[in-house]
């Protein structure tokens, strides 16, 4: 690893680009149509398509499939089934298989493919593909798949592969069970003057990237794999891929993943999910490009969902306002594999104390199989499930001690130093400004009038945080050359999903390099050229690829300072850059361009030439981790690398007869460490806190008896538009500095949709003496809920 | 049965040969290589894909290829400098667009509102672009900087 300084190390130094609201590098691309995406390379004549057959049936044992129909449709070029590729795969846990092989688990699973010259064509062959099932009792209810006589999903659990952090309980429904304990529940309970408990639903939700998931692989015929993929994950894609198709000779080196823009990701363009498909039919056709293409359809039920949670809650508090102890069991509604899911299971499991200081806890994160689609990554990572629950409870608990649930929040919320759940020691936060400033925005405590006579104002309140979910040794890199004229052009395999990771990657280097961020680009991945990135996801690439690319700033910075040193003589402590130029402190005379040297070195005295092309590498990985600890309390690992923290607040105006909530001020304060760029930061707050309203005020996945997906289109599954927005979002930065991040530099990305929900459900209860415990709060169920409380005061 | 159509695509005549059930958005992005308006959804709803039509927003996706047979088509990359004026610079100042895939159908819906209405409200700028869909904004940044171009051409004209 190279050596990464603090950021003490340069603060002294004023910064010039780092805290700056820059200007996107890819803004220009993106608003004349230039940015390129998958689907907008354009692969030539022999291009041909995919079309899936699927399972009509949410559990099912595949008796036989004839290919023949479809196979003597003219423009039909090959038609596969689990038969070809009878391989697992998985990111976390191998329990996914590329095409079903004896069963079928949820409606929409792939069970065989027709690739043709015509995609109407491959469409229309796929529907002749016969396929005789055999229906299996199917569980949609994670509750019920864990109950006693519950039919298994997977009778091989014990034999999948998993990393090492997973605990499977072979021959039930539980792929993992995460179990964390500290201190000791009882006594913390038998202490508490106070006990509330309850339990919380949350459903199941879609991403929603407007880009569907797209894939085209080209299988050569000298045997090299070039995928061009609409990814997160391009290292861990192309990994992956090697390793499900080894058994045709693939290694790594012989994987080519190209991934250009992505029109959004949110998580669930992480891992690996319909991409296999593109590569393995790639294999079945050598020599011509396919492209698999999801509908909008596709993309709700077949790609990662976010996973379903019932989260029972028990907490203990004094009359005085501690916590005293915490009993939180978290069922999760999982799908039918759970190869990264049972990841988002695992943070949670770790993390569902919520940003507090709590002497006793125990937390049972229970991953369970059902007959639904794969759940997975989703913005937030389980921490916006858990915190819907939690965070309604905080406020329901205040108030059962009468005291002020933001005055409760600041005196239990966990500060730098706290031994967390499992042990380790909580990093330096400003949760209490962010708690003052988010109640200050919003006028907690003083009451508001409603805009309409008749309506009802409410506020609510919500603390967050979420740390990071990664193995314990992801990692980032980073290459950076200089070009003749000074400008720079820098690789890294981070994915610019929008968030603006470029342009923060170009002002990290220009703040060491001072060379301007219109003049540096930087790269999206090619795993040929591009250096190592292990996934862009966890909200974790500003602080991990941030330390690389610094790093490679720092060493080009250096291998400059060396040839000034060696043809001038001024040492090297003595010369700093500023302008684009060398410079010397012992002498204020001397200039010296980039752009004279950097790529033809410097002519010294005797008319020879020193240096030559400056280019700089930079890796980062957290040596400070570890996922070693004891599986049933989790005591004596340090799993994470930090957490973020934060506050948000609303108010909250709903009609009383309709339910209909509108609202009108939402603040967010989240500690980044430190803003490399405040106005994109403001960018994932608003998207991020319209993103969450839209989860709590009326966005869910559907599903009937048969376990079918009854809303996968926009005309069902309502997402905001610019109409559906607050009267005013109020985005407040707080910067207490992570020590190792670049220039204090920790995440953002995914936390600002965390706090919504429980926000929300606090503010109706605020409004209108009503406690919704099941996610989405529409305007509907606040009407029926209302009415029925009304009823039972009469 | 393949059929030959002209479509003016951001002023040039195009000669096509499409089949008579190709949408017009597949026409623009398969058979005539322009590829700003996006799929999204197939079926009207994310705007990805939107598309002046003789000067009026349509989606793509629900236009027939031989629809747009002897019309003009304009997309993103064919808009004129007066209807862009401001309008992409204020975009890229405020860094309005995040992942940057509904950002050529916004700025069709942007471009066709100014066009007719150089002084337009908050709510016009929400109303212009609500059949827009983008997941990653808020919104919020692409209505003001909407708004800006609005007022910057205001001064300058």
């Amino acid at each position: 690893m190279t050596d990464v300084r603090p950021f003490e190390a340069t603060a002294a130094r004023t910064l010039e680009v780092v805290g700056t609201a820059a200007t996107r590098i890819d803004g220009l691309e993106k608003v004349t149509g230039a940015a390129q995406y998958v689907d907008d390379i354009d692969f030539g004549a022999d291009l041909l398509h995919a079309a899936i057959v699927e399972s009509p049936h949410p559990h099912a044992r595949i008796l036989s499939i004839d290919t023949s129909e479809a196979e003597a449709v003219p423009g039909v070029v090959k038609v596969v089934t689990g038969e070809d590729f009878p391989f697992t795969f998985g990111l976390y846990m191998k329990d996914r298989y590329v095409f079903a092989q004896d069963r079928v688990r949820f409606v929409g699973e792939q069970v065989a493919a027709v690739v043709a010259r015509d995609p109407k064509v491959a469409k229309r062959a796929a529907r002749l593909v016969r396929v005789e099932y055999e229906e299996l009792p199917a569980i949609y209810d994670p509750l019920e798949a864990v109950g006693a006589g519950a039919d298994l999903l997977h009778p091989d659990l014990a034999d999948y592969p998993h990393v090492p952090w997973f605990f499977p309980h072979a021959g039930t429904n539980i792929a993992h069970w995460r179990k964390t304990r500290k201190g000791d529940i009882e006594e913390g309970f038998a202490s508490a003057d106070v006990v509330l408990e309850d339990t919380y639903r949350v459903p199941r939700y879609a991403h929603c990237a407007i880009e569907p998931h797209i894939v085209v692989g080209l299988y050569d015929r000298a045997g090299r794999l070039t995928m061009w993929s609409a990814s997160q994950s391009p290292y861990t894609q192309r990994h992956l891929f090697a390793e499900a198709l080894a058994p045709l000779g693939l290694s790594d080196k012989d994987v080519r993943v190209v991934t250009p823009y992505v029109g959004g990701g949110f998580g669930g363009k992480a891992g690996v999910s319909m991409e296999i498909l593109g590569a393995a039919l790639a294999t079945a056709v050598q020599g011509h490009p396919v492209k698999v293409r999801w509908t909008r359809e596709q993309e709700f039920y077949n790609t990662y969902q976010r996973q379903g949670l019932v989260a029972h809650v028990k907490l203990g508090v004094t009359r005085g306002g501690m916590i005293t102890a915490l009993d939180h069991t978290l069922h999760w509604d999982a799908g039918a594999y759970v190869e990264y899911g049972a990841n988002v299971v695992n943070a949670a499991g770790l993390s569902a104390t919520g940003p507090y200081r709590i002497p006793n806890v125990k937390i049972d994160s229970l991953c369970v199989y059902t007959n639904l689609p794969p759940g997975g990554p989703y913005r937030g990572f389980g921490y916006s499930e858990f915190h819907f629950g939690l965070e309604s409870h905080v406020t329901r608990v205040a108030h059962a001690i009468g005291m002020d649930p933001v005055e409760f929040r600041r005196r239990n919320a966990i500060v730098e130093g706290d031994t967390l759940a499992y042990g380790a020691e909580m990093n330096p936060s400003g949760i209490h400004e962010a708690i003052d400033r988010t109640a200050a925005a919003i006028g907690w405590g003083e009451p508001e009038e409603p805009t309409v006579p008749g309506r009802k104002v409410g506020k609510g309140f919500s603390l967050f945080w979420k740390a990071p979910a990664m193995p314990p040794n992801a990692s980032s890199a980073s290459f950076l050359k200089f070009n003749e004229d000074g400008s720079l052009n820098i690789t890294v395999s981070g994915m610019e999903l929008g968030q603006g990771y470029l342009t923060v990657m170009a002002q990290i280097a220009s703040e060491v390099l001072t060379v301007p961020t219109r003049k540096i680009r930087v790269e999206t991945p090619d795993t040929d050229r591009n250096p190592y990135e292990w996934q862009t996801v966890a909200s974790h690439v500003t602080w991990s690829c941030g330390n690389a690319v610094r790093a490679a700033a720092i060493e080009a910075r250096e291998k400059i300072f060396d040839v000034v040193h060696r043809v001038h003589g001024y040492e090297e402590d003595s010369l700093y850059l500023e302008d684009e130029h060398v410079r010397c402190s012992t002498d204020p005379e001397f200039a010296l361009a980039l752009r004279d040297f950097v790529i033809n070195g410097l002519e010294a005295e005797d008319g020879t030439f020193k240096g030559g092309p400056i280019v700089g590498s930079g890796t980062f990985m957290p040596e400070f981790t570890s996922t070693r600890s004891d599986p049933e309390t989790s005591q004596g690992g340090h799993p994470n690398v930090h957490y973020t923290v934060g506050a948000a607040g609303a108010v909250v105006e709903i009609d009383p007869e309709t339910g209909k909530m509108q609202v009108r001020k939402i603040a967010l304060a989240v500690d980044v460490g430190k803003a490399i760029n405040p106005s994109l930061i403001e960018g994932q707050i608003t998207g991020g806190v319209v993103q969450g309203l839209a989860t709590v005020l009326y966005e869910d996945m559907r599903f009937d008896d048969h376990g079918r997906l009854l809303n996968p289109n926009f005309t069902d599954y309502k997402i905001p538009t610019a109409r559906d927005i607050p009267d005013e979002i109020v985005p407040i930065i707080v910067e207490v500095p992570q020590p190792d991040g670049p220039f204090g530099a920790r995440g953002v990305g995914e936390h600002t949709m965390i706090p919504a929900a429980p926000v929300v459900a606090n503010a109706v209860e605020d409004a209108l003496g009503i406690r919704i415990t099941s996610m989405p709060i529409t305007a509907e169920k606040v009407a029926l809920t209302l009415l029925a409380a009304n009823a039972d005061q009469e | 049965m393949k059929t030959d159509v002209t479509i003016t695509i951001n002023g040039e005549p195009r000669i096509l040969t499409v089949e008579p059930n190709d949408v017009l958005l597949d026409v623009l992005r398969t058979t005539a290589g322009v590829k700003s308006p996006k799929i999204g959804c197939e079926r009207g709803d994310c705007g990805s894909c939107t598309v002046l039509l003789d000067g009026k927003s349509v989606r793509s996706c629900l236009v027939l290829g031989i629809e747009a047979d002897g019309h003009d088509v304009t997309t993103v990359e064919g808009l004129d400098d007066a209807a862009l004026a401001g309008l992409e610079h204020a975009l890229v100042a405020m860094n309005a667009f995040q992942c940057g895939f509904c950002a050529p159908g916004i700025v069709i819906a942007a471009a066709e509102l100014l066009g007719h209405e150089p002084h337009p409200t908050r709510e016009q700028v929400q109303h212009a672009i609500a059949g827009n869909l983008c997941r990653c904004t808020g919104y919020e940044p692409i209505i003001d900087a909407v708004l800006a171009a609005a007022e910057e051409r205001s001064v300058t004209a």
